[in-house]
């Protein structure tokens, strides 16, 4: 089982190796250490979306609303930055502001029974206009001093916050997944939620954590999408959500619930960005790279859909 | 078919089968699950090549690459589960990808009307009507639309697979007519079934396999129950009901009036500790929306429930749960167990504290509440970790019974609880049954399977029409009273 399970894996950790040596051999700087941090920079926001994503996409669900919640979060976070706010409070205001966007899609999903396609839908464009409506759609640009608090976040160092703090809620939420009551009712829940229903899971309750949970993730990436631009950006992460879903898409998960894994998002978060990155270095125009990340979603899924069924 | 041989890596599946099928003749095949029935019918539609052995069709060598050739052949497969497209007419259906094409791809509708008529001619009439939709259509009907199917393309040898698992007495009534209308024509059916009843009914010849070997062939009227049995499973008819010695305690489950949304209808009844209390009746006479209303799984109108002599409510099954009931829902793949998942998940879902601390699960504690379970039901498989969906239907329908007894529940709701599960599995079930009762707990079944009520039960009562009759004594019963009652209500028995 556990060799299956790195099989599972196999597939976009051979991906991003074959991006990793095919962008090395064509732009030495590519492998720089800078690069390389810059690559992971770049993964944070997606990266910290994915994690909570992969619980939602696990349990059978999906999230469109995460691109325009993490926009909502970075304009709430600059917003009581710009009110003087200390810090920490103002990081925390743009984390809740996400937790009870998700909390309000999990409580539609389930009072309302509609699916979460839809609710999600709208809560995609709720969240973005409010969030232009709190900034007056403007860029919202607290005093230095705050932003300079929060980029220290998004710095390039092998030391950089926003990596390690990401790493490290990776690992964590992968043990919640995999470890923890909550994680197999999320896992039930994708696989059959009758069953779940008839084992006694809480099926409503575990759903509403479960986008909670992916909107307080899409929060974090609210704060550290405002620590690397200083500001607050209503018009930020426009179709991010889709980058994210496709993250956990190419790490293994299936979007009929029940098959996924933190760490394959991760490699999946990953790989798009060392894509982007090496196609920027190697001066590859912008659609090509648009059409290899597209083509790498279809093949990734398709790899899936081969290997499953010579099982 | 003659020495046919299959091999997956280093397991055998075929070990050498041997069958012969007459034009016109019903020919019964039978075994159990993992006997290699399955195999052979993959081997037969071309799904998987043989290693060994030949096929011969009309004294022709077959062997056919896929599914599309052995139908060109006129080798013709119906699944136990069917594969319609719900949203289409029958006549759509019964054409479907297989059009006839006119100019610029249109479809030919005179042709295909004409084709369509007379597939459903070839079934022995009039009932289906082209025009209607699947959707609305019974499973019964259903499964005479696939067999449409198979009459377009003029096939000589049917293959029905489990084709009564679903349907009610009047709907298999009608699918052996038209197995029988078939037959005349000169069409060779391979009927694999489990019902040996049923076999004896439709049945003129028959070949047992097991462990992927011919173990023997006959006519099916010059063989007795016994010997078939004996045949399948290496043991005889007599062990079939293993009494496990069990003695009726308090009451411990009473059921005042309960009505559900339509079904049932104020449905009474009280079940003591170390019972077995059996309810018989036709499909959809309400017996699986009792279970489920009582398990608080569907809404409940009125009545009352009463567990140890308290008034017990229960909102959700989670609720019904910690009051010490528990359900095997008779939908297993769609239900009861969540496929994907693997052994231990589906065996502890209902009940993880026993093995997790804080939310936080401890994977070996886990694995060992597992096992002891695996060895006591025989569930055969790789270990704990193996996903549920690639164990055959009677070690699925093991792990979703060990549910229930990891979940150490009082009050076991068993419906169908043999549903597709072979011989030597079912009288572990049966055995499994008793000790329960034996150790005090009450147990209430659902069953279609009126020699198995019969067979394990105390007491025994019918529904019909959503109305619970009277429960009484098995002894008091016979199985044509029984039968009445199911088809005609408790009034009509009286009377």
């Amino acid at each position: 089982m556990n060799t299956k399970r790195l099989m599972a894996l196999l597939g976009p950790f051979v991906g991003l190796l074959f991006v990793v040596i095919l962008f090395g051999a064509l732009e030495p700087s590519f492998l720089s250490t800078r690069n390389l941090m810059t690559v992971a920079i770049q993964t944070v926001i997606v990266g910290l979306g994915a994690i909570g994503m992969t619980f939602v996409i696990v349990s059978g669900g999906i999230d469109l609303s995460i691109g325009s919640v993490i926009a909502l979060a970075s304009v709430v976070t600059a917003l009581s930055a710009r009110a003087g706010l200390p810090t920490p409070v103002a990081v925390m205001a743009g984390v809740t502001a996400g937790g009870l966007c998700g909390a309000l899609n999990g409580w539609l999903v389930t009072r309302l029974s509609i699916v979460p396609f839809i609710v999600t839908l709208g809560m995609m464009g709720v969240a973005r206009g409010v969030a232009k409506w709190l900034s007056a759609e403007q860029t919202v640009t607290p005093s230095p001093e705050a932003s300079d608090a929060l980029a220290l976040l998004a710095s390039k160092t092998a030391t950089s916050p926003g990596i390690w703090i990401t790493i490290l809620l990776a690992v964590l939420m992968a043990l919640v997944l995999k470890r923890t009551v909550f994680g197999v009712h999320t896992y039930a829940l994708g696989s059959n939620e009758d069953t779940a229903r008839l084992c006694g899971v809480p099926v409503e309750r575990t759903k509403v954590w479960i986008y909670t949970l992916c909107g307080i993730f899409g929060g974090l990436g609210g704060v550290m999408t405002f620590a690397r631009l200083s500001v607050g950006d209503p018009t930020t992460a426009i179709g991010k959500e889709l980058d994210v879903i496709a993250a956990v898409v190419i790490g293994g998960a299936s979007l009929s619930g029940g098959k996924g894994s933190i760490l394959g998002s991760m490699v999946g978060a990953l790989l798009m960005a060392a894509l982007a990155n090496g196609c920027n270095l190697t001066g590859v125009p912008n659609f090509v790279q648009e059409i290899l990340i597209g083509s790498i979603i279809v093949a990734a899924v398709a790899v899936d859909r081969v290997r499953s069924s010579r099982r | 078919m003659s020495g046919v041989e299959k091999r997956f890596g280093g397991v055998v599946a075929l070990g050498g089968v041997d069958l012969e099928l007459r034009s016109g003749e019903v020919h019964a095949l039978l075994g159990e699950n993992g006997a290699g029935k399955s195999t052979l019918m993959k081997v037969l539609s071309g799904a998987i090549t043989p290693d060994g052995g030949e096929c011969r069709l009309r004294g022709e060598l077959y062997a056919p690459t896929g599914p599309v050739e052995a139908l060109e052949s006129g080798v013709a497969m119906i699944y136990q589960e069917l594969n319609l497209a719900p949203e289409l007419s029958v006549g759509q259906n019964i054409l479907l990808g297989r059009e006839p094409r006119g100019a610029f791809g249109w479809i030919d509708s005179a042709e295909a009307e004409e084709k369509v008529s007379r597939a459903l001619a070839a079934l022995g009439g009039g009932e289906l009507s082209a025009d209607s939709l699947v959707r609305d259509l019974g499973p019964g009907q259903r499964q005479l639309v696939e067999i449409a199917r198979a009459l377009v393309e003029e096939a000589q040898v049917i293959v029905l697979d489990e084709p009564t698992s679903s349907l009610s007495a009047e709907d298999t009534e009608r699918l052996f007519d038209v197995v029988r209308t078939l037959t005349k024509r000169g069409v060779a059916v391979i009927y694999i079934s489990h019902f040996l009843e049923e076999v004896r009914q439709i049945g003129e010849r028959f070949t047992v396999l097991r462990d992927g070997v011919t173990v023997g062939s006959g006519v099916v009227s010059e063989t007795s129950m016994d010997e078939l049995v004996t045949l399948m499973a290496g043991r005889s008819l007599d062990e079939f009901y293993p009494h496990v010695p069990h003695e009726a305690g308090e009451v411990l489950l009473e059921l005042d009036e309960l009505s559900g949304e339509k079904l049932p209808r104020r449905a009474s009844l009280s079940l003591r500790r170390g019972e077995i209390l059996g309810i018989a009746g036709l499909v959809g006479a309400g017996r699986t929306e009792l279970m489920r209303a009582l398990f608080a799984l569907d809404p409940v109108r009125s009545g009352e429930v009463r567990i140890g002599g308290e008034l017990a409510s229960a909102k959700s099954p989670r609720a019904r749960l910690e009051q010490g009931v528990g359900l095997l829902s008779e939908d297993r793949k769609g239900e009861g167990l969540a496929l994907d998942l693997d052994l231990a998940t589906n065996v502890t879902l209902s009940h993880m504290s026993p093995c997790s601390s804080w939310g936080w699960i401890h994977p070996a504690q886990r694995a060992a509440a597992v096992k002891p379970w695996i060895e006591r039901l025989g569930i055969r498989c790789t270990g704990p970790s193996q996903r549920t969906g690639d164990l055959s239907g009677g070690n699925q329908q093991k792990v979703a019974l060990a549910r229930l007894l990891h979940h150490d529940v009082d009050v076991l709701l068993l419906d169908e609880p043999t549903r597709g599960v072979d011989v030597a599995a079912k009288v572990e079930v049966y055995r499994v049954i008793g000790e329960l009762a034996a150790a005090g707990k009450a147990v209430l079944i659902v069953s279609s399977y009126l020699p198995e009520l019969f067979g394990i039960c105390d007491r025994l009562c019918v529904m019909h029409r959503g109305v619970l009759g009277a429960q009484r004594l098995v002894s008091d019963w016979t199985e044509a009273e029984v039968m009445t009652e199911a088809t005609r209500g408790a009034e009509v028995v009286k009377a």
